[in-house]
């Protein structure tokens, strides 16, 4: 394995000249693989679905239907169903503040994500959490966190805990190029390198941390941070599905194999705001131009617009596509509907859920 | 019964525990070595695998607690001195304290928390720190400041065991003090305040480290009359409000002892409770000794006269006796 070190990003089509001219070098070991057709359905499916959902808490925060903001993964739905798409159920993830994707991804219950983000006793975390706090532990999702890199340490302790108690698990700790600059980053590459660690670092570097353009507020590459801890690493084209899923494949195996972290950084960009309606403090200000955020719509940057092509060219006809389509608004449709007739959350639960009676 | 040491008696717990439950695991700056005193010999016994030195960065420590116990381990993280625990704190207060909560009750959370606290032995203000009033309120933690050896072993037992994080507080210097601790396999519940010394004219409620001298202090009462109750509340979060209530019913006049800084400190918040709940039977105001708002000096000049001590504590108690009934 080795380390790509990209050039200075400053302009992101220049960044992705660079993803797109390296080819398979910037795998880490450069033997490509393809995932087998229902996969590759699989993943266009779980993208879509993260898409549709999205659009749809997009459309509730702008008539101001939800009871709490929201921050959304649109156009970063490759990086969550890419890396996924490798790990078993019993896996461990942390999520970031953006964290419906990963949720969704992971195998998390749509309606129970919706009922959640009404704030319904139905929900995921019975309505307490909201959507900044999506988890669900059952399927190895240890929560979406409200703290900028509040997950590293989290991930980290999973990955102890699965090391010295050998059930085999990985954990994959999902964080943006903003909490990057959290010096908790270091501590836990340190500590995951150091106890070689079954955990995937994955940065979704989407260019901005919450309202500020991150290339103003970092120094250096974010790779070369992890690289300083001898821990393997890769740029990926975090728009691309399957180079997303082969990265993930490789670093998962790894730290499977009990050989340590890997890190991986998919360049991808964030097409909403930090969060919902956030035109209304923004006071007229503003700190991207919405040309730059038009191009990242397009055909040929958006990760779904992208494979959908992907798959066309693959000789899957486009009724499948369809026909995915089709479900994802069922199963939305199907999402909403139980979250909107959902009883609301308990207003007692809080005093029951603090603290539990001792059991061993 | 046998007598034991304070510092014996937190060791004890641990071998106790990590003999009955394979899954305890404890990791900590220089827990190897055991500096403190209360972790010597674990990894001899247990290995490196369940006992383990970590580097120096308590933000992840505290995190990597917090996601070892989601992933099914029993944590013990030692963070040496408490004021060390403000280093960690995001984990502490946004993660360990709020997770059972916001995933609506999924994650249970076996944390048990070592640090040493109080000052008195010129360590001056960045090591010297009683900080528990911050962590009673966070809300989702157990608060746990044993004053003897017994209370030590029994309550350290007990938060091992149990699913909630704790914070298991240990007055600092105080590892050689003696006691009696009772053979065998035992716990200590949680929100059980003990009784030390029964009385009627006044009720005294000592604070971990604050113990020993209230002992004290009650000592040279008696001598002139006054017939003190001495109740120590042994853990803060849960609070036994019941039974210092009723104390103070009944003798009418309450001086709690602490050692945190008087401003928001768990003083204050048992003189709040008495204020609302035992106000009717008050013969006299309700007095905190505390330290000062001042940050702990160096000097041992300057720290004996910050800190409360047996004579603050009894000329207190006595200042209230002399109230109109």
């Amino acid at each position: 394995m080795h380390c790509q070190t990209r050039s200075s990003p400053d302009t992101v089509d220049m960044l992705l000249g660079v993803l797109k001219a390296s080819g398979s070098e910037q795998r880490m070991t450069g033997t490509k693989t393809v995932p087998a057709r229902t996969q590759q359905l699989e993943l266009f499916e779980r993208m879509v679905l993260i898409r549709r959902i999205e659009e749809r808490l997009r459309a509730d925060a702008a008539a101001g239907n939800l009871p709490g903001g929201v921050h959304l993964y649109i156009g970063q739905e490759a990086v969550a169903t890419g890396v996924c798409a490798q790990l078993q159920v019993s896996d461990w993830i942390t999520s970031t503040h953006r964290g419906h994707g990963h949720f969704l991804a992971k195998g998390g219950d749509p309606k129970a994500m919706m009922a959640e983000i009404w704030g319904k006793r139905t929900g995921i975390c019975k309505g307490m959490g909201g959507s900044m706090h999506v988890a669900d532990f059952s399927r190895g999702i240890l929560g979406a966190n409200g703290i900028v890199g509040g997950g590293f340490a989290i991930a980290t302790g999973a990955a102890y805990s699965s090391k010295l108690r050998g059930d085999g698990r990985v954990a994959v700790t999902f964080f943006g190029d903003g909490a990057s600059n959290q010096g908790v980053f270091m501590e836990a590459l340190n500590v995951s390198s150091l106890w070689k660690l079954p955990l995937v670092f994955v940065c979704e570097h989407n260019q901005f941390s919450e309202f500020t353009p991150s290339a103003t507020v970092t120094s250096g590459e974010i790779v070369d941070r992890a690289r300083a801890f001898k821990i393997p690493c890769t740029i990926v084209d975090g728009n691309d599905v399957l180079a997303v899923w082969q990265a993930a494949g490789e670093a998962v195996e790894r730290a499977r194999r009990g050989d340590g972290p890997s890190f991986i950084e998919a360049h991808t960009y964030r097409i909403q705001g930090h969060l919902e309606a956030e035109d209304l403090f923004l006071g007229g200000g503003k700190y991207r131009e919405k040309q730059e955020v038009e191009a990242w719509r397009q055909a040929d940057r958006d990760p779904i617009l992208r494979y959908r092509a992907e798959l066309l060219r693959q000789g899957i006809v486009g009724s499948e596509l369809d026909a995915v389509e089709l479900r994802v608004s069922s199963t939305l449709a199907a999402a909403m509907k139980f979250a909107e007739e959902s009883e609301a959350a308990d207003p007692e639960l809080p005093f029951q859920l603090m603290f539990t009676n001792r059991t061993v | 019964m046998a007598r034991k040491r304070y510092i014996h008696a937190i060791n004890e717990a641990l071998f106790e525990e990590m003999s009955r439950d394979s899954n305890v695991i404890v990791f900590g700056e220089d827990v190897e070595l055991a500096i403190m005193g209360d972790m010597r010999g674990l990894v001899d016994r247990f290995g490196r695998d369940r006992i383990r030195n970590t580097p120096i960065c308590e933000a992840t420590l505290t995190g990597m607690a917090v996601g070892a116990a989601a992933a099914g381990s029993r944590v013990v993280l030692h963070m040496m001195f408490s004021n060390f625990i403000y280093t960690g704190f995001d984990a502490i207060a946004n993660q360990m304290a709020k997770l059972r909560l916001m995933t609506g009750g999924q994650a249970k959370m076996p944390i048990t928390v070592i640090a040493s606290y109080g000052a008195g032995g010129s360590n001056a203000a960045q090591h010297s720190d009683s900080g528990y009033p911050v962590l009673m309120n966070l809300g989702g933690v157990n608060v746990l400041l044993p004053a003897t050896p017994a209370d030590a072993k029994g309550l350290l037992k007990e938060a091992i065991r149990g699913n909630d994080p704790t914070f298991f507080l240990e007055a600092g210097g105080r590892g050689g003090e003696q006691g009696e601790v009772p053979d065998g396999d035992y716990t200590v519940p949680f929100g059980k305040a003990s009784t030390v010394r029964p009385g009627s004219d006044l009720t005294l409620i000592a604070i971990g480290s604050m113990l020993k001298p209230a002992l004290e202090a009650v000592k040279k009462l008696a001598a002139v009359g006054v017939d003190v109750e001495l109740i120590d509340p042994r853990t803060l979060v849960p609070l036994d409000e019941e039974s210092l209530v009723e104390s103070v019913r009944k003798t009418g006049r309450a001086v709690i002892a602490d050692e945190a800084r008087d401003c928001c400190s768990a003083a204050s918040q048992i003189a709040a409770i008495l204020a609302d709940k035992a106000f009717r039977d008050l013969k006299a105001p309700v007095k905190r000794v505390t330290t000062p708002n001042v940050c702990m000096p160096y000097a041992p000049t300057a720290e004996k006269r910050v800190m409360p001590n047996a004579e603050s504590i009894e000329r207190t108690c006595l200042s209230i006796m002399s109230s109109p009934a």
